[in-house]
């Protein structure tokens, strides 16, 4: 498959021979001339870049200058430039940002034009979650909100609506299609339909690059400047993004998104959904995949403390090879995990019901922020004693860990203020913490401890988070 | 009238649209070429050795150029000749410019500068105060000492003392467009500048330097920039300079744009620093004596930091009377990148300090500290006030100084050390303590007003209920005032031109020397000129800043731009209205001064024209329908070497109130609620003045709660992405954020009665810290001070608790 097609603010483009890691935000300011786009931070932290995609999933807001352009094959892509109507009408949200005086110096105005139009598309009104993943250094936020709010009402003008209803057929037949050519080096990348597929490929190919969401390998290319090849790009591999429930858990596969897996654990475990609301931002939960975030391996990822606490069960596929372990084993060491070359992870399993289960992230920032630890507890008890405890942590060690000497400190006991101090004291033992940007040693170790006098509360029902005040 | 309107940004459908023109957005021609720097990976280090020969071979590489290719290396600093474009045998910093690849592309120029081997002898990295300190390392040759009266016995003499030391953390810009310049070579070598700066003016200077042209063969525009901060007035030197030599190098048109974490490690930032103080005060808290020492850490280079340290100087008694003072300020010399202007420019550095010594009493003597802040205010001032004026000023000393014919005349940091000196006693007026004149003090009305309407007695004691119940979380809330100085220090800055044309068709261009980053000066600047010809805003073309055309300009910066380009615009309006007057009322038999301009008619005589027909007739008439204008500040005169004299033409006021909630297990904390009253004179624009107030609150609240710049032991700064150093997103605002204008018009004659609003809001932050303090001392029973440094991040706020809680 050489050739990347998808639909440009309405218009079918098709590309070849480009590079696999071309990143939409380069091709569109470089190649399109289409500059509203802006590049401001090149690692999707900062929103500017962004623009809407459409596919059978719906619209979502994603970071062109982490998209690479083989991601699109299939999908409608619409930047700034597409969001007023064909004749110049502004949208509403577009027209509200000026009554409102939402923009100043106007360099974050597109990608929070884009996101919001892609959040009055799909009727969201979450707006501090939907835009905490564009940064605005001028306003102070306060009137864009306000023009997000007046926009909520209007009606999606109905240029915004076309998207919704291209197919693929659509973009092939469409007018930039005669001319093209057939496979001309660069590879644009394996893009594999199905998980089958996957294996077989990655088996022949294991030093490649597996690509999934882009949000992590995104900065291998724009920030460590890296050449990937060959890579294979997998959001076309619809089974491994399909969430399945069976005998009491539930089955995620790896190429579900982390705005997917929000949206659908929200009633099972609200606490895991509301660590999910803090995971990077709306663009990056668009693109990021439970899987990239485990097999990723980073101590700091959010999702492995959390389904670690749950009792996680991976699922790894090496060609027809089938394996599951607990989550927990996989991470062996920094940055080392138990995967075979062409092992790939396929998914992981998860009790349905955890009510004990808290998940905790401190972090610089609420919002869009890498944790400094984030700590997950699961503890089951049996009339009044603690008879389970799982304690997850990342931040706090070379790899997401459970803190064995805390649980078995808990095991036994009532769970009551002196168990916890006593644990507390055996967290010590479990951690020996770095000192880094996001917190000093000393500071993690305190929070950690202090997390688990949290957790006693929180069960307990005593408000705990600042987050639950208002003025 | 379109003064005093509340209109939109005049760019704002083009920036909802997309639209809006950014350098780097600016098609170029297709031989184009791209720049980035190679970089110093050690603080300080003696280069032994550079390799390019994989930077040469890279794809895409045109040429490479070290300090080695030039007969004198440009320089690109703003005031003492000490940032040599690259590095000439030594480095100073992590992230200094040694090498420069031009290549083909912005890719291949990045890709190929990683490729350099550099070698070096490491030295001895000065990288933080006491690191300087211990080897007097510095920019002048001792601490600039100020004193007043005699501190010393009068605090010793006070019924009670305080004293202690205060971290302040620096804070990145964070400008949302990066650093971009681009060079356009013309014929017979004049070269054409398109640079995202505050100061087209200090750009064209130190081109034409690099260049060896005279100033008229360089010419400089910006239409627009995506945010500076003061982060554009003295940091786009660099990209502009090497831009113009590879330029002239390579006889193409040459672009360099910072990637973000370049931007963040080469480019200054907000200076941090430690404050030292001890204070004398009676029962009320109201003080008897006061010393301060801050110490500065102004990276490797000189930069603004003279002038900034001087600016904290003059705003460390913020809106109190200091009766005896004494201010150390130490501008000590790092091997860190060199800290710049950020928004309030040093005044932000100086006012925290007596806040915090404010917050520090009231503490001492459990009082609220509003009344000590209360007690400590100037006095209120009744019009027409009289009193003995201090000493006639010196006649400015700027205009005495010995020019050298390089001199970089347009730049703030060049002036002289201001030495240290002995500061005369109080007059009848009453002046701050460098004998400015505090003529115009309305925090007593100000801040009743907002203690009225933010409700804050009954929220204090509300909280106070809520904290005896929450054994976890803690409330805390707190009011601090701003006062702040408006004019550049350094006296000449203050004057301003600009440009107008009529057209034949009644049409009007504006062009002046300020530059748009965001603040919305373009828009009021249109709507003064508007006002001129009874046009409505929309009547008059905004253009980009150009040097060609507005010559001589001073840096976008100290608050200054309306003020300055207002009366410059309204000036040269004026002269083509009164043309146009004189010649339609001869016409008429009638005099000039009957002649009305309103509403797009001219009046005159009974009849009504519009304003294009007018145009028309005096353009056939042969009368001049453009003209210049210009404006020098009056009334000040700052004598920086004796530190006397009016250093500004007035002062802008405002006061915040922010509550803020605090987790005990955790320090994590929010702010729930800013109420905010400030004072633009009589606005201009109070949608656009109301904006720059809430974007600057939340940039002063983030620079002393999330924004933490970390550097590692080698001098690296870790925080060099968005991923590691967190400015407000949006969530962090205060979700009931109440913002009011004084709208009393400004006693001095400035452009319509208004006040600048660029800076003095961003101290209204300083709220948030000591709302956070107030949480913290909740937290204990009274006897420890929590002693907060900034920035306030969970980690820190946990220390502060456990610290009056005894648990250190």
């Amino acid at each position: 498959m050489s050739e990347i097609a998808f639909l440009l603010n309405g218009t079918p483009v098709h590309l070849s021979g480009v590079s696999p890691t071309r990143t939409l935000l380069d091709w569109l300011r470089e190649d399109r001339a289409l500059s509203g786009t802006k590049e401001g931070c090149n690692e999707g932290d900062c929103g500017a870049c962004t623009v809407m995609v459409t596919d059978e999933n719906g619209s979502r807001a994603l970071n062109a200058c982490i998209l690479f352009l083989p991601q699109l094959h299939g999908k409608a892509v619409r930047t700034v430039e597409g969001i007023a109507g064909p004749q110049g009408e502004l949208h509403p949200v577009q027209a509200a940002m000026i009554t409102h005086h939402g923009a100043q110096c106007g360099f974050c105005t597109p990608g929070f034009i884009v996101s919001m139009a892609t959040n009055h598309a799909n009727g969201r009104t979450d707006h501090d979650d939907t835009l905490a993943g564009n940064l605005c250094r001028c306003t102070g936020y306060a009137p864009i909100i306000r023009a997000a709010k007046a926009a909520e009402g209007a009606p999606v003008p109905d240029w915004m609506q076309t998207d919704r209803a291209f197919t693929l057929a659509q973009i092939s037949s469409g007018g930039e299609a005669a001319g093209r050519g057939g496979q001309t080096a660069p590879q644009p990348g394996f893009r594999p339909r199905s998980s089958d597929e996957l294996a077989d490929w990655y088996l022949a190919n294991p030093n490649a690059t597996l690509i999934a969401g882009a949000t992590d390998v995104g900065l291998w290319v724009t920030k460590q400047l890296r050449d990937l090849a060959p890579v294979a790009f997998l959001n076309g591999v619809t089974d491994l993004q399909q969430i399945e429930r069976q005998g009491g858990m539930f089955h995620i596969g790896a190429g579900v998104t982390i705005a997917a897996l929000r949206d659908f654990i929200a009633p099972h475990h609200p606490s895991l959904a509301e660590l999910l609301r803090r995971y990077a931002s709306e663009q990056i939960r668009n693109a990021a995949t439970i899987g990239g975030n485990i097999a990723n391996g980073s101590p700091i990822g959010d999702g492995p403390p959390a389904l670690i606490a749950l009792g996680a069960t991976l699922h790894l596929r090496r060609g027809d090879d089938m394996r599951s372990i607990p989550l927990e084993s996989f991470f062996l060491d920094y940055r080392k995990q138990d995967r075979r070359p062409g092992e790939f992870v396929a998914g992981i399993s998860i009790p349905e019901r955890a009510p004990n289960l808290r998940c905790y992230k401190i972090s610089k920032r609420f919002d869009q922020d890498i944790s400094a630890v984030c700590a997950c507890f699961n503890i089951t008890t049996e009339g009044g004693i603690v008879t389970e405890a799982r304690l997850a942590f990342g931040g706090m060690a070379g790899i997401p860990k459970r803190a064995t000497h805390a649980e078995a400190a808990l095991v036994g006991k009532p769970f009551t203020e002196t168990t916890v101090i006593a644990a507390q004291a055996a967290i010590s033992a479990d951690f020996t913490p770095l000192s880094d940007m996001r917190a000093s040693a000393a500071y993690r170790l305190t929070a950690a401890q202090n997390l688990l006098m949290r957790y006693l509360h929180d069960l307990n029902g005593t408000h705990v988070s600042v987050l639950g005040v208002t003025a | 009238m379109s003064i005093g309107k509340s209109l939109p940004h005049d760019a704002a459908p083009l920036h909802v649209t997309g639209q809006a023109r950014y350098i780097d957005d600016i098609a170029q021609p297709s031989d184009a070429l791209h720049l980035a720097f190679g970089l110093s990976t050690v603080a300080h280090g003696e280069i032994t050795g550079i390799d390019l020969s994989a930077v040469r071979a890279a794809p895409g590489v045109v040429a490479v150029m070290t300090a080695q290719d030039f007969d004198e290396v440009p320089d690109c600093s703003p005031s003492l000749g000490d940032e040599p474009l690259l590095a000439t045998g030594t480095v100073h910093f992590v992230g200094q410019p040694v090498f420069l690849v031009i290549a083909t592309s912005h890719l291949a120029a990045r890709k190929a500068a990683r490729l350099g081997k550099i070698t070096y002898r490491e030295l001895t990295a000065l990288l933080t105060v006491d690191d300087a300190l211990a080897a007097n390392s510095r920019f002048e040759n001792g601490p600039v000492i100020w004193t007043k009266g005699d501190p010393a016995t009068a605090i010793a003499a006070a019924p009670h003392r305080v004293e202690g030391s205060f971290e302040v953390g620096g804070q990145e810009h964070f400008y949302l467009e990066g650093q971009v310049a681009a060079a356009l070579p013309q014929e017979g070598g004049d070269m054409t500048i398109l640079s995202s700066t505050q100061h087209p003016t200090e750009i064209q200077h130190k081109v034409a330097h690099a260049l060896h042209l005279p100033m008229s063969a360089v010419r400089v525009e910006v239409r627009r920039m995506g945010g500076g901060f003061g982060g554009k007035e003295s940091q786009g030197n660099w990209l502009a300079v090497a831009c113009a030599v590879a330029a002239r190098a390579t006889g193409k048109p040459c672009k360099m744009r910072y990637d973000r974490d370049d931007d963040m490690v080469i480019t200054g930032k907000r200076h941090d620093l430690r404050i030292l103080y001890r204070a004398g005060f009676d029962d009320a808290g109201k003080l008897t004596g006061l010393e301060f020492t801050h110490l500065f850490r102004c990276g490797w280079s000189m930069d603004l930091s003279l002038p900034v340290a001087d600016r904290a100087m003059l705003h460390a008694d913020n809106a109190y009377v200091l009766p005896a003072v004494r201010i150390e300020s130490h501008r000590l010399k790092t091997n860190t990148t060199s800290a710049t202007a950020f928004r309030g420019f040093g005044g932000p550095q100086g006012m925290i300090g007596i806040e915090r010594v404010m917050d520090h009493i009231a503490h001492t003597l459990g009082r609220d500290p509003l009344a000590v802040r209360r007690a400590n205010f100037y006095r209120a001032m009744a019009e027409n006030a009289g009193g003995r004026l201090p000493p006639a000023p010196p006649e400015s000393i700027s205009a005495k100084v010995k020019v050298e014919p390089e001199a970089d005349l347009a730049s703030r940091g060049r002036a002289a050390s201001v030495g240290s000196h002995a500061l005369p006693p109080d007059g009848a007026v009453q002046t701050t303590p460098f004998q400015m004149p505090v003529e115009d003090f309305i925090l007593h009305e100000l801040t009743a007003e907002l203690e009225r309407t933010s409700d804050y007695a009954a929220r204090r004691a509300a909280i106070a209920d809520w904290n005896a119940q929450n054994p976890v979380l803690k409330r805390g809330i707190a009011l601090t005032p701003v006062k702040f100085g408006i004019s550049f220090t350094l006296t000449h800055l203050n004057q301003a031109g600009a440009l107008v044309h009529v057209y034949q068709d009644g049409s009007v261009v504006l062009n002046h020397g300020g530059t748009e980053m965001g603040q919305g000066l373009f828009q009021k600047v249109a709507q003064v000129t508007a006002s001129v010809f009874g046009l409505d805003a929309s009547a008059v073309k905004i253009t980009a800043t150009d040097t060609a055309k507005v010559p001589n300009t001073s840096a976008t910066a100290a608050s200054s731009g309306s003020d300055l380009n207002g009366m410059a615009a309204q000036a040269a309006a004026a002269t083509i209205r009164d043309r146009m007057a004189a010649f339609i009322a001869e016409k008429h038999q009638v005099t000039p001064e009957t002649v009305q301009f309103r509403n797009g008619m001219v009046r005159v005589a009974g009849e009504e024209y519009d304003f294009p027909r007018v145009a028309a007739w005096a353009y056939q008439a042969r009368v001049s329908l453009s003209s210049t204008g210009f404006y020098a500040t009056p009334k000040i005169t700052w004598d920086r070497l004796r530190g006397q004299g009016r250093p500004f033409l007035y002062f802008a006021y405002g006061a915040a109130v922010t509550e803020v909630v605090i987790d005990t297990l955790t320090g994590e904390n929010r702010i729930l609620r800013a109420d905010i009253l400030h004072d633009t004179g009589a606005s201009l624009n109070p949608a656009l003045d109301i904006g720059q107030i809430e974007g600057a609150y939340v940039q002063g609240a983030g620079w002393l709660t999330t924004e933490e710049l970390v550097w590692d032991a080698k001098g690296r700064l870790s925080t060099h992405a968005p991923s590691t150093y967190k400015i407000p997103a949006c969530s962090d605002r205060p979700r009931i954020f109440n913002v009011a204008l004084w709208g009393k018009g400004n006693r001095e004659d400035t452009v319509g009665k208004s006040k600048a609003v660029g800076e003095p809001p961003f101290m209204l932050g300083i709220s948030a810290l000591f709302a956070l303090s107030d949480a913290i001392a909740a937290c204990g029973d009274g006897r420890t001070y929590p002693a907060l440094d900034a920035p306030a991040t969970a980690e820190r706020v946990l220390a502060a608790v456990n610290t009056v809680r005894g648990r250190v």
